[in-house]
C-alpha cells in the first residue's frame, strides 16, 4: 500500500469506527471487534520480532499480561487515566523486552525462545505471589463512570482499541521499509552475513525485542477494564501466546500485512466458532490450523496470494 | 609507508586444538596478497579473526593503525574490512540490488535516502556484471552468480580491505577468469585484496605475494614463483 | 524451623525428584541433546503416557509402569512419524530455525487441548501396590510413590546411557549429531538414525509419564510445568551429555524441593526457568557441554 493509500484508508476506518460507536448498540459487537483488534495488535508485535527478525518469542503472554497488571497497580496505586496507564505499560514491557533480550540474544535463537518461555512462568510466579494486585484469587476493577462522548465504556474501550491497532500497524508498516527494517531482514536471513555487512546485530535485535515487548504491553494495558476480573491464569494464557504465533505465521511472517490478515481471519473465524460450536473447540482449530500452515504454507496466505499472482502474470 | 593490517602473535584455540598460533603477518595498501595452505590449516580461521567473526586467544590485530582486536565485527566492517564468505551467504528473502543495499546502508554509511543507495547499488552491480539480475530474487541465482553477488556485497561496503575466501571455487576456467579480472578492477581502484584460494593458476596470476600457511603456522612467504619453489610448501601440499 | 530432620528429607526427597525428573528429560537430552531439535512438546508427550497409563490402569488394573513399558513400541512409532514430517516440511528446506520451532508449540497446544476435550480438566490419580507404602532409614522417608519411580528412572538412564555408548545404532547418534558428513561417507543415512532417535525421544515419554501419574495426579496442564524443567536440565547438563543431564536433574529437584519446602510451593515453577536463564546468562555450555 503506498504511503497516501495507507493514511486515507487509516482515516477512512477511524471514521467507519466512529460511525459505528453511534449507529449500534448491542455491546457484544464491541466486545467481539476489541478481542479480534487485541489480537491484532499482538499479531503484529510479535512478528517484528518474529518475522521481520527471525527470532520466536513464544512468552507473549507474559508481555501482555504484564501491560495489564501495570494497570492494575497504577490504577490501585495512583488512579491514573487509561492514557497514562497505556503509555506506562509500554514503558515497563518495552524495557522487560530490552531486559530478555540482553540476557539471551547473545545466543542461539532456539535459546531466546526458550528463555521467552521461562520468562514467562517466572513473570506469571512473580504475579501469582504479589498479594497487592490480587495474586493468585485475582482481582476486579471497576467500571469508570466516564466514558467521553460515547454512549458506553465498552464502546470507548472499542475506539481505544482501533486507534491502537491503527498506530501498531503503522509502525510495523514504517519499520519495514526503513533501513532499520532492512536491517533486521538481514539479521533474519543471515545474521553472520549481516554483522559482516556492517550491521550492529545485537543493538538492533534489542530494538526489535523493545518494540514487540512495548507493543503488546500497550495491547494489554486496557484488558483489566475490559472484563472487569483478572487473574494470573487468564492473563498469562498460553492462548494469547499461541495466537500470537499462529497469526502472524497463517497471514505471513515476512509482510507488514500478513499478521493483519492472519489476525482477521483467525480472530473472525474463532469469534463464530466460540458462538456458534464451542469455545474449547475453537482453540483446539487454531492449533490445528497453525501446524497445518506452517507444514503447508510456511509462506502464510501473503506468500501464497503472491505464488497465485506470479503464476498469472 | 606502514602496513594497512597487522598481525601480531595471533593465535587461537578451539578447546584442546590449536587452528593458530604466532601468526605474524603484514599487508601492505593497495597489495594483492595471496593465502595458501592445505585444507585445515587455518586460513579461514585466520580471516574470521581479522573479521571478527572469531576473536583470537593471543596476539593483535591492527587495521590502519586502530588495534580493533577486540571490535566487533560490525563495527570492522564499518572501518572497512569486508569480506565474502566460502559457501556464499545472500539474503534470501531480498533481490541482489537490496543484497548491496544492507552493506551500503550499513557498512558504507549511505544513509542519505533510498534514491542514493539504490543507484550506487547498480553502480556495483554493473561492475561486476550482474546489473541484469538486480531484481532477480538472489536465492535463485546460479553458482557463479552467487559467487559475483559475494563479491559485490563486500564491495558495495566501500572497503579498503576486501578478503575474497575461495571465491573461485569450483568454477569452470572462463569462470575463473571473470571472477579475477574483477579483483583485479578492484585493486586498480585502490582496493587491498587478500585472497584464498586453492586454484593455484589464479593465486599466481593474482597475487604481488603469497604466503602459506600450514597447521596454524606460517610456512613461507615470498613472491608467487618463491613460493611454489620453497621445500616445505611443497611437502604440506603433497605430504611427501 | 530449620531442623535437621527436615533438611535431611527435603534433600533426600529432592533427590528422588531430580532421579524422576531425569526420566522426564532424558527424551529431551537425546532430541535436543544430540539433535538440536527443539521439541517443546516433549512434556506434552509424557502427559500423554501418563493417560495411557490411567486409561489401563482404571479399566483393567494393570500396573502403570507395565503399561508404560509396553506402549514404548507404539511411541517409538509416533515419534518416527512425527520425525518424518518434521523433516520433510523443515529440516531439508533449512527453515528449521522458526517454523520448526512454532511447529512443535503447535503440536503441544494441539496435545494438550485434545486431552482437555477427551478428558476434561479433572485430575486424574492411578492406583499402584507400592503407592501407599513408605520405607524408612533413620528419619528420612522414603515414599514408595517417589521411591519406585526414582529406582524405575534411574534404570531408563542407564539403559539409555548404555544405548547410546555401547550400542552401534547408539553411536551413530551420537556421531550423526557431531558429524554428518563422515556418517554419510560411511553409508549411514543420517535421517534414519534421526528418524530413529526421534521415535526413541518419544519412546521413553510413556515410561516418564506412567512414573509422572504415579508421583501425584495429573491434568491436562501439568505438561507445560515441566518445559521449563526438562530445558533446564538439558541446558545446565551440557548438551549431548546424559551423565550431565542426570546431575543436573539431580541438582534442579533437591533445588526446587528446597525452595518449596522452606519458601512455599508457589514458588517452585520459577526455580527450573530461574536456573535455566541463570546458566544461559552464566555458561550456555552448561556443566558438561561438548
Amino acid at each position: 500500500m503506498r504511503g497516501r493509500g495507507f493514511w486515507a484508508a487509516s482515516a477512512a476506518l477511524l471514521a467507519a469506527g466512529l460511525a459505528f460507536t453511534e449507529l449500534a448498540d448491542n455491546p457484544y459487537y464491541f466486545n467481539a471487534t476489541y478481542v479480534v483488534l487485541q489480537a491484532l495488535i499482538m499479531a503484529v508485535a510479535w512478528n517484528i520480532l518474529g518475522g521481520f527478525t527471525g527470532y520466536v518469542n513464544f512468552g507473549s503472554a507474559a508481555f501482555f499480561a504484564v501491560g495489564a497488571y501495570t494497570t492494575i497497580f497504577l490504577q490501585k496505586a495512583f488512579g491514573l487515566p487509561l492514557p497514562l496507564m497505556i503509555l506506562a505499560a509500554g514503558l515497563a514491557c518495552g524495557l522487560i523486552g530490552l531486559g530478555v533480550g540482553y540476557l539471551t540474544l547473545r545466543l542461539k535463537g532456539v535459546y531466546f525462545a526458550i528463555a521467552t518461555l521461562a520468562m514467562g512462568i517466572v513473570l506469571e510466579t512473580l504475579v501469582n505471589n504479589w498479594s497487592y494486585v490480587g495474586g493468585a484469587k485475582g482481582t476486579f476493577m471497576l467500571t469508570p463512570d466516564e466514558h467521553l462522548w460515547f454512549d458506553s465504556y465498552s464502546e470507548m474501550l472499542f475506539m481505544i482499541m482501533l486507534v491502537l491497532a491503527l498506530g501498531s500497524i503503522a509502525i510495523s508498516r514504517a519499520l519495514s521499509s526503513s533501513r532499520l527494517g532492512r536491517g533486521l531482514a538481514a539479521i533474519r536471513d543471515d545474521e553472520v552475513a549481516a554483522e559482516c555487512s556492517g550491521v550492529p546485530t545485537l543493538r538492533l535485535k534489542l530494538v526489535s525485542t523493545t518494540v514487540m515487548g512495548a507493543m503488546m504491553g500497550v495491547a494489554g494495558a486496557p484488558y483489566p477494564y475490559f472484563v472487569t476480573y483478572v487473574d494470573p491464569i487468564s492473563a498469562f494464557n498460553l492462548f494469547i501466546a499461541v495466537n500470537a504465533i499462529a497469526m502472524p505465521m497463517i497471514g505471513g511472517t515476512s509482510h507488514w500485512a500478513g499478521p493483519v490478515i492472519g489476525a482477521l481471519l483467525v480472530g473472525s473465524a474463532q469469534e463464530v466458532i466460540t458462538v456458534t460450536i464451542s469455545s474449547e473447540l475453537n482453540v483446539l482449530l487454531v492449533g490445528i490450523m497453525l501446524v497445518l500452515f506452517i507444514t503447508l504454507a510456511p509462506q502464510g496466505i501473503v506468500g501464497l496470494a503472491r505464488k497465485h499472482w506470479r503464476k498469472r502474470s | 609507508m606502514s602496513a594497512l593490517l597487522e598481525v601480531r602473535g595471533l593465535a587461537k584455540r578451539f578447546g584442546g586444538f590449536t587452528a593458530l598460533e604466532g601468526i605474524t603477518l603484514d599487508v601492505a595498501p593497495g597489495e594483492r596478497l595471496g593465502l595458501i595452505g592445505p585444507n585445515g590449516s587455518g586460513k579461514t580461521t585466520l580471516i574470521n579473526c581479522v573479521s571478527g567473526a572469531l576473536f583470537n586467544d593471543e596476539g593483535r590485530v591492527v587495521f590502519e593503525g586502530r588495534d580493533i582486536t577486540r571490535l566487533p565485527p560490525f563495527q570492522r566492517a564499518r572501518l572497512g574490512i569486508a569480506r565474502s564468505f566460502q559457501i556464499p551467504k545472500p539474503f534470501r528473502s531480498m533481490t541482489v540490488l537490496d543484497n548491496l543495499r544492507v552493506p551500503l546502508e550499513y557498512a558504507a554509511h549511505t544513509r542519505t535516502g533510498q534514491r542514493r543507495a539504490e543507484d550506487e547499488a547498480m553502480r556495483v552491480l554493473e561492475i561486476m556484471g550482474l546489473a541484469a539480475r538486480a531484481d532477480q530474487n538472489s536465492a535463485g541465482l546460479t553458482q557463479v552468480d552467487m559467487r559475483k553477488l559475494e563479491l559485490a556485497r563486500a564491495m558495495a561496503a566501500h572497503p579498503r580491505l576486501l578478503i575474497s575466501d575461495e571465491a573461485m571455487a569450483g568454477l569452470s576456467g572462463a569462470e575463473v577468469d571473470e571472477v579475477l579480472e574483477i579483483l583485479f578492477k578492484l585493486n586498480a581502484a585502490g582496493i587491498t585484496i587478500i585472497m584464498i584460494e586453492h586454484i593455484m593458476q589464479a593465486v599466481m596470476r593474482f597475487s604481488q605475494r603469497v604466503v602459506c600457511l600450514d597447521a596454524g603456522h606460517i610456512i613461507c612467504e615470498g613472491t608467487p614463483d618463491q613460493t611454489v619453489a620453497n621445500a616445505d610448501v611443497q611437502r604440506a601440499y603433497l605430504g611427501a | 524451623m530449620f531442623s535437621a530432620d527436615l533438611l535431611a528429607n527435603a534433600v533426600v526427597s529432592g533427590l528422588l525428584l531430580g532421579g524422576f525428573y531425569a526420566a522426564v528429560a532424558i527424551g529431551l537430552a537425546i532430541v535436543f541433546g544430540q539433535l538440536d531439535i527443539v521439541n517443546i512438546a516433549h512434556p506434552a508427550f509424557v502427559i500423554v503416557g501418563s493417560y495411557t497409563a490411567y486409561i489401563f490402569n482404571t479399566t483393567f488394573g494393570f500396573d502403570p509402569i507395565l503399561v508404560g513399558v509396553a506402549a514404548m513400541p507404539l511411541f517409538f512409532a509416533v515419534g518416527v512419524a512425527i520425525y518424518r514430517l518434521y523433516y520433510a516440511a523443515f529440516e531439508r528446506t533449512g527453515q528449521e530455525s522458526l517454523s520448526g520451532l512454532a511447529f512443535f508449540f503447535g503440536l503441544m497446544f494441539i496435545i494438550e487441548v485434545t486431552l482437555i476435550l477427551a478428558y476434561g480438566v479433572d485430575y486424574r490419580l492411578v492406583s499402584a501396590g507400592y503407592s501407599a507404602q513408605t520405607l524408612s532409614i533413620g528419619f528420612v522417608d522414603l515414599p514408595g510413590r517417589m521411591l519406585v519411580p526414582f529406582l524405575v528412572a534411574m534404570t531408563l538412564t542407564a539403559a539409555v546411557w548404555l544405548y547410546l555408548s555401547r550400542t552401534f545404532m547408539g553411536r551413530a547418534i551420537q556421531a550423526v549429531a557431531q558429524d554428518r558428513g563422515a556418517l554419510q561417507l560411511m553409508g549411514a543415512d543420517p535421517v534414519r538414525i534421526k528418524q530413529w532417535a526421534f521415535g526413541l525421544g518419544i519412546a521413553t515419554a510413556a515410561i516418564a509419564g506412567a512414573l509422572l501419574i504415579i508421583i501425584g495426579p495429573v491434568e491436562p496442564s501439568v505438561g507445560r510445568q515441566y518445559i521449563g524443567r526438562v530445558f533446564a536440565i538439558v541446558v545446565l547438563g551440557g548438551m549431548g551429555s546424559i551423565q550431565g543431564m542426570l546431575i543436573a536433574a539431580l541438582l534442579l529437584g533437591v533445588t526446587e524441593n528446597l525452595v518449596s519446602t522452606f519458601y512455599g510451593p508457589s514458588w517452585s515453577p520459577a526455580v527450573a526457568f530461574g536456573v535455566l536463564l541463570a546458566t544461559l546468562a552464566i555458561r550456555p555450555a552448561g556443566l558438561f557441554g561438548r
